[in-house]
């Protein structure tokens, strides 16, 4: 891919203003909740924008491109069935305790809801895990640039490293969401050109269908499997993806999903950032309007571009072949960029792309910061230090925290299999605590010993899982079966959501069960913390049902039903 | 009391608008050959920039206040 002078000159534009961002926050930042929580002032709908935007990182977009040309519009599960119940759930039932125990974090949260050994741990991992995750995020941006501008691999991690750093430490989370908002338009306006030029050229969606059905046929399958989304799903050789539906309804509708929105304190910050309690219920549901639609930037680009690809010689455009054979769906995005961008709007494009690893970085950044110094440096090492001292801790957490980073991003690029076995670990991880804080809000008797044992046992039961069963066509290893070989799912995707529907159920039986046999805290001590323990919210006079949050809640239900009515 | 994000949105995708737009007035026209013969700089780069000036003009209108 050739960038010209434009080009580079819109990234360098970019470049300046999300530094002068920062730059410009900074004298906002006077104490250490200015740096950890804004201060707690951010407008609902910024909230909004940043909470999605801090989770759509440049892989979630290539990979849903990706997803999208090799599974078709099943792929908008991922969206209409797993993110917006899940962020729903979130905005509606966990807000009121996110923000009205005055938690700082996630573990905080935890910490006044059971114990400090069941902070700690959460703590810990999710340190660990974050670090991780940001460091993926620049080695992939490494990898990408050097593959599509030629940028040397070193040079792109520096200068990501460095840039992050800088408006981080400067501007602290506002600083964070302020880029993370700019991320999201930068998205839309440099993805939808791409849509709108590609469903032109394959004939509209009758054109797209129609290719698409080509495209199913030719590989064995029923003519609507790419552009239907329910259709097919009776059984999991039916499509592409391999999955049934209860399997894909509780793995990735509940579990995943709810595990992952629910729980990540990396999008949850956001909506703690918020100026009001209101507002921060309203975050998650502002959220869903755009994520609902994501599927049409994200996904349809690998719709059109498998039918591309399908075309053959006569429609100019081929999806690379990697060294087995087997196409390259992940280059889908930089292929479709360059396919339909002049120079100029190709620019915008890879400056979104861009944009999106080093928000996914910084978002990364931010929560560790505020994790490390509220949950581990202020529980564990110094407790009653000023809280200009906290402040400096947090600055510091951020330097270490990207140091940190560039190292996981070159241990990485040196051990592959690395990546791959992170996020299995992740996935272990995430779904037993969705099951810890559900019994943990809705019911008063659960205590600290059962959600540390239970979180414990839950990420065991996933790794044995993982460990007694292989996707079809795998040889034991990093993709399971190494253990022994007790059961075959039909493909890696079955594989992972059941993994995680046995992490959440064995999480959630031991910590129901040890709960009976141990002493749950005082009541007195759980109000604000748990559903039948807390004041329900009540609405102010006169507000109209449809800016409360169950009205804002109902009309995205109805909003994303319709959606999966209309492609099934 | 904070920095008004509608600000650095509006001042960036005036200024990329702009930026476009001037471009595609000025740049030649078979580099639109891929863009299926739409000057895609010059009118994406005018939507851009309304989006720019429209959120400045919020950003205005929320000061006068």
């Amino acid at each position: 891919m050739k960038l010209g002078p434009v080009d580079w000159a819109i990234l360098f534009i970019y470049f300046s203003f999300v530094l002068g961002i920062g730059y410009a926050l900074r004298r906002y930042v006077k104490t250490s909740n200015d740096f950890f929580l804004s201060g707690r002032s951010i407008p609902a709908w910024v909230c909004g924008l940043a909470f999605i935007s801090a989770n759509l990182g440049a892989q979630e977009v290539m990979g849903m491109a990706a997803s999208g040309a090799k599974y078709g519009i099943m792929t908008s599960h991922f969206y209409w069935i797993g993110a917006i119940p899940a962020m729903v759930f979130l905005a509606l039932f966990m807000m009121p305790f996110y923000y009205g125990s005055r938690a700082r974090s996630v573990p905080e949260y935890l910490k006044l809801r059971f114990d400090e050994k069941t902070r700690g741990l959460n703590a810990v991992t999710f340190a660990l895990m974050t670090i991780v995750s940001s460091g993926i995020s620049m080695y992939a941006m490494g990898l990408l640039l050097n593959l599509l501008v030629g940028w040397s691999f070193d040079v792109s991690v520096w200068v990501c490293a460095v840039i992050v750093l800088l408006y981080v430490t400067l501007g602290g989370l506002t600083s964070a969401i302020y880029n993370e908002v700019l991320q999201f338009f930068l998205i839309v306006f440099g993805f939808l050109p791409l849509v709108l030029l590609g469903l032109h050229d394959v004939g509209g969606w009758p054109g797209l269908q129609a290719g698409l059905s080509a495209v199913a046929t030719s590989r064995g399958y029923a003519a609507g499997a790419w552009s239907e989304s329910w259709a097919q799903m009776g059984s999991s050789s039916a499509n592409p993806m391999g999955v049934e539906w209860f399997g894909l309804a509780m793995g990735l509708g509940f579990v995943a999903s709810f595990g992952y929105w629910c729980t990540d304190f990396l999008v949850v910050q956001r909506a703690m950032a918020a100026d009001s309690m209101l507002s921060a219920r309203r975050a998650p549901l502002i959220a869903a309007f755009p994520k609902m639609l994501f599927p049409f930037l994200v996904i349809l680009p690998g719709m059109i571009a498998i039918v591309l690809h399908q075309r053959g010689a006569a429609g100019g455009f081929s999806l690379p072949v990697k060294a087995d054979g087997t196409l390259n769906y992940d280059m889908t995005i930089p292929m479709m960029l360059s396919h339909y961008l002049p120079e100029g709007m190709l620019g915008v494009g890879i400056t979104a792309l861009a944009a999106s690893f080093m928000a996914g970085m910084a978002g990364n950044v931010t929560a560790f910061n505020t994790v490390f110094t509220c949950d581990i440096y202020q529980a564990y090492v110094r407790r009653n230090a000023s809280d200009a001292h906290y402040l400096w801790v947090g600055r510091m957490a951020t330097v270490c925290g990207i140091a940190a980073s560039v190292l996981a991003a070159y241990l990485v690029s040196h051990f592959n299999n690395i990546m791959d076995m992170l996020q299995l670990v992740f996935a272990f991880v995430n779904a037993p605590l969705f099951a810890t804080f559900l019994l943990g809000m809705f019911w008063k008797r659960t205590t600290g010993h059962a959600a540390f044992y239970g979180l414990i046992l839950g990420t065991v039961a996933a790794a044995l899982h993982h460990g007694l069963s292989l996707p079809a066509g795998s040889v034991p290893g990093i993709k399971g079966g190494w253990l022994a070989i007790l059961h075959r799912y039909p493909s890696e995707m079955a594989q992972n959501f059941w993994t995680g529907i046995w992490a959440w159920s064995t999480s959630f039986v031991t910590t129901l069960l040890i709960s009976l046999v141990t002493k749950p805290r005082p009541e007195s001590e759980l109000r604000g913390l748990v559903y039948s323990l807390t004041e329900r919210q009540v609405p102010a006079a006169g507000e109209r049902w449809w800016r409360r949050p169950f009205g804002l809640a109902f009309i995205v239900i109805v909003l994303t039903l319709g959606l999966n009515i209309v492609f099934r | 009391m904070h920095l008004d994000i509608r600000k650095p949105i509006g001042l960036l995708f005036s200024l990329l608008g702009a930026l476009l737009v001037a471009y595609g007035l000025a740049g030649d026209p078979s580099k639109y050959v891929r863009s299926l013969g739409v000057n895609v700089n010059l009118w994406w780069g005018l939507v851009m920039a309304g989006f720019g000036i429209s959120m400045l003009w919020l950003a205005w209108r929320r000061d006068a206040e």
